[in-house]
This record gives C-alpha cells, sequence and structure tokens, in this order.
C-alpha cells in the first residue's frame, strides 16, 4: 500500500498518477481466522482495525454481503457530536469525538472531519433549562458545551426564520467541537488501514448459517464457504436480529426502523454548521456539505421495517421543517433520498457486550447514533474481544440491563424503540 | 404510502394512522418471575417478513387493528378489529 504524503503526490503527479497501490486487497477466505466480524460497516471495520493495532491480534476477518460501506455507513447524515449525558454514554461518545479529531492522522486517510460546531435550536424557556442542564452535565464531565443566545445566534447564522411566532427561536445548544466528516471516506480509511495490518477483508461474502457445539460458535456458513474462528462479532446493526436468530438465540430488546435522509442540489456556501431543530415532537437536522448539499434528516417512518426506502409522509414532514427554520430553501430541488434499517433499542442505548455464547461478542442496537460512535464502538468492542472484560464505559451496555432496571434512557422515553430518536 | 384497508372506513393512507408495534406480545400473570416480565416488555423477535402489528386508526375511526405486514416490501394481507368481539361482528356483517 503507498502511503499518502506530500512527497508520494508530487511524485505520482510527475508520472501520471501511475505509482497508487490499489487501497486494500481482495483476499480469499481462509479456512481458520482469530477473529470473524461479521458486516463490513464502519463498526465492523474499525473493530478490525483496533483488534490488530491495540491488541496485536492480526488474524481477522471482515465478512459483508455485500461491498464495504454499502450499508448504513452511506446512509446517514454524517453528524459527529458528544451531547450526551448518562453515564457511560457522555464518556463513550467523548472518547469517539477525541479518535475523530486524529483519526485522519491515525488511518492515513483524510476523513474530512470538520469541527463545524452542532447548534441545536431552543424555543421556549422549558426547553432552555433542560438545554443547559445537559449541557451543564456535559462541562462537569470535561465536554465542551455552550449556550449562544439570541444576539449571538442571529449574528452566527443570520439567515435563520427568526420571525415565526409558533416557535419563536430563544437561542442554541451549542457543541463547537462537533460537525462532520465524510462518510465514504470513514469505511474507505479504516478498510485500508485495517487490511494494511493484515486483515482480510471478505466482500460479497454472505453469512447463510452458524453452526453451534458445545456451547460455542464452531463455523459460519457463508457464500464463500465455510469459515472458522476462535471469536465472533456481530456488528451487523439494522439486521442484529436476523443473525441473532440464525444463532438460535432467541428475541433481542431491538426493533428495525426505518431512518431517511435527504440531498439537495449544491449551492454556494449558506451554512457553516450542523442545525438540530426540534419541536412539537418534530425531529430536524440539516448542514451543508463540502459538495454544496443541503444533506438533510428527520424522524423514523415509524413503522417497523427492514426496507432500504423512505416512505413520502416523512418526506413532506422534513420538507416543512426545512421551510420552518431555512425558509430560503424554498425553491431548492432534493436530488435524493434513502433509507437505512436502524437498530432502535429498547432504551435508546447500544450494546456491546457478551453474548449466552462463549465465543459470541455483540455490537448492535445503535439508533440514530451509530456514525459518530464508529471510532469508539470499533475501540471498545476491540478491547471486549480481545480481552473478554467490558470496559467500565460500556459496562452496562448490555442485554441484561432492562433486567437489573438500569436502562439507559438519554430521552426517558421508555421501552418503545420507535421513540429513541 | 402504505393503504390501510381499516373494516370501518374504507381503504386509507398510512399517514391516517398511528403505529402500535408486536401484536403478538403475551404479558404473564402479576405473580411471574421478572425474567418473563423482562422478556414481554423488553424482547422482541423483531420479524423479517410478515409480521402481526397493531394500528390505530387515530385520524379515522380512533379503532385499534390488527394488521398482517411485511417488514420487507411492506405487503398487508389482512387487517382486523383487534378486539376478538370485534373481529366477530365485522366477520358477521360481511
Amino acid at each position: 500500500m503507498t502511503r499518502f504524503n506530500a512527497w508520494n503526490v508530487i511524485k505520482n503527479g510527475l508520472n501520471g498518477q501511475s505509482g497508487w497501490s490499489r487501497q486494500w486487497r481482495d483476499p480469499e477466505p481462509k479456512s481458520n481466522y482469530d477473529v470473524i466480524i461479521i458486516g463490513g460497516g464502519l463498526h465492523g471495520l474499525a473493530t478490525a482495525f483496533y483488534l490488530a493495532k491495540n491488541h496485536n491480534i492480526k488474524n481477522i476477518a471482515v465478512l459483508e454481503k455485500g461491498w464495504i460501506g454499502g450499508g448504513n455507513a452511506g446512509r446517514n447524515t454524517t453528524i459527529v457530536r458528544s451531547n450526551y449525558m448518562m453515564p457511560g454514554n457522555h464518556e463513550f461518545y467523548e472518547h469517539s469525538l477525541q479518535l475523530w479529531e486524529n483519526l485522519s492522522h491515525e488511518l492515513n486517510y483524510n476523513v474530512m472531519f470538520s469541527q463545524r460546531a452542532h447548534v441545536s435550536l431552543f424555543h421556549s424557556p422549558g426547553a432552555r433549562d433542560s438545554a443547559a442542564r445537559r449541557y451543564n452535565i456535559m462541562r462537569l464531565h470535561g465536554t465542551d458545551a455552550e449556550l449562544w443566545d439570541l444576539k449571538t445566534l442571529k449574528k452566527k447564522i443570520p439567515h435563520l426564520n427568526y420571525d415565526d411566532s409558533r416557535f419563536p427561536i430563544l437561542g442554541a445548544a451549542v457543541q463547537r467541537r462537533a460537525g462532520n466528516a465524510r462518510h465514504d471516506a470513514v469505511a474507505w480509511g479504516y478498510a485500508r488501514a485495517a487490511d494494511s495490518l493484515g486483515v482480510d477483508i471478505l466482500q460479497n461474502c454472505e453469512v447463510t448459517g452458524i453452526t453451534r457445539k458445545n456451547g460455542s460458535i464452531e463455523s459460519i456458513q457463508t457464500s464463500r464457504g465455510t469459515i472458522k474462528g476462535k471469536k465472533v462479532g456481530f456488528a451487523v446493526a439494522g439486521n442484529t436480529s436476523v443473525l441473532w436468530q440464525m444463532a438460535e438465540l432467541g428475541n433481542l430488546p431491538i426493533e428495525s426502523h426505518k431512518l431517511q435522509a435527504f440531498v439537495t442540489e449544491s449551492i454556494k456556501p449558506l451554512l457553516n454548521q450542523v442545525v438540530v431543530y426540534g419541536v412539537g415532537g418534530a425531529h430536524f437536522y440539516i448542514s451543508q456539505s463540502d459538495k454544496g448539499s443541503m444533506v438533510f434528516g428527520g424522524d423514523l417512518d415509524w413503522y417497523k421495517s427492514y426496507a432500504q426506502r423512505g416512505n413520502l409522509p416523512i418526506v413532506q414532514d422534513s420538507a416543512e421543517a426545512a421551510m420552518a427554520i431555512l425558509p430560503c430553501l424554498g425553491r431548492i430541488r432534493l436530488l435524493r433520498h434513502w433509507a437505512g434499517v436502524m437498530d432502535m433499542s429498547m432504551d435508546g442505548s447500544f450494546f456491546i457486550c457478551k453474548t449466552p455464547i462463549s465465543n459470541l461478542y455483540l455490537n448492535a442496537g445503535w439508533n440514530y447514533g451509530g456514525f459518530k460512535a464508529s471510532p469508539a464502538s470499533g475501540w471498545y468492542f476491540a478491547d471486549l474481544i480481545a480481552n473478554e472484560n467490558p470496559h467500565n464505559y460500556v459496562h452496562n451496555h448490555n442485554l441484561e440491563r432492562f433486567e437489573k432496571g438500569i436502562n439507559i434512557d438519554e430521552r426517558g422515553a421508555g421501552p418503545d424503540p420507535k421513540l429513541h430518536g | 404510502m402504505i393503504r390501510i384497508n381499516c373494516p370501518y372506513c374504507g381503504e386509507r393512507d398510512h399517514s391516517e394512522f398511528s403505529y402500535g408495534g408486536d401484536a403478538t406480545i403475551n404479558y404473564p400473570s402479576l405473580e411471574s418471575s421478572e425474567k418473563e416480565w423482562t422478556e414481554a416488555i423488553f424482547f422482541r423477535k423483531n420479524i423479517r417478513g410478515f409480521q402481526l402489528e397493531t394500528w390505530h386508526h387515530s385520524n379515522g375511526c380512533r379503532m385499534w387493528l390488527e394488521v398482517e405486514r411485511s417488514t420487507v416490501t411492506h405487503e398487508i394481507k389482512s387487517v382486523r378489529p383487534c378486539h376478538p368481539d370485534l373481529q366477530k361482528v365485522v366477520e358477521n356483517n360481511k
């Protein structure tokens, strides 16, 4: 693999770009691996990378049924933030943000991480109090957080709709270190970095069966043959229940729901922050990509679904929210919209944990938060697989927390997966 | 748009309805163990394919309906009232 650096860029600029090697290999599956990670999304690839880098395990395979980065890695709104307040969550997401800050150097791949600030508007004194509480908790834990009054907000983002008498903007809760990254680059960067440490990335390799023997997983049947692994990790958010039942493990505290996102035609620079607007149950977030497109998303489609396509009522809801907050977008045209399948968990928090099978580990339940979590998800899932002992940050992110009554419910929405958006 | 054939109102857009969830949950008796209650409240089959689910016709007749729908294609096989007695009434009036 040719490293990206100034010298190589100049050299290849002079020799017609002929000196670059391919980014990652396309190996044939071996019959045995130390660790098999099922799922070649951001979390699976990051897990393989940190297993190799932090824990010196080299004989690793990542199994992907399609192509890497073709699932939810390419179906999100690329927002990175760490404004969480529940114990476990805030440490975890803050560490993730810190990993993002150095990710391009770590991977030798420009993931285009842009810390442009995450601006969450509030529209009532009650919402301001609630934002102040959350952001004070963040500051007490060493995360950056601030409240902007209306004067500051108007100066920073002058073209928001400040004349809405139904939902007047009073100010915003802001995390300056939050922002966006380029989703494909994250998948490719992790794949390239993992591959260079010896990880086999097996694409078009769909798991078709799981063979258990004496309480552990003996082998995995795939569309590219049978593969044995000493340890197996699931990182297939969206389809976790399907694999879980393939391993005959029964039910999970997860429902699959779909979440849509939208992208418009490119326009000149308009919005230099991630803006979040949430009133009356609506939920809307928007930013502008480096290509100039407005990228935005809203609520779930509300009904359980494995279909990777969205439904029209949510298109209308999101467009209405866009018009409510940024009326200047009225004549912009939508280029595409898509839906990703989310693991919506019963308390809105994720799972990085052991399972009833001794050599099987679970990474699932990412709700709305999968993209930003990718680096820390890989980091702590790799740590669990290598050391068998969950780190303090994730030791309650297991399947037993519901029975123990220690749900990690940021929203306080209760055991209904569709409400944890 | 999914179209749901409400037995009382006829075929309507799904945006008139509110999604309930899994219609096959059996809540255990009050004396049951915490394990059983945890299973009923928090754990789901999360079927990929046809499943029984509840929808509330919240912007229509406000009746709770039991719908058999595919979670992959969104095709609907059957719609009937949730309440067994009402199911009988609807059946008898067909």
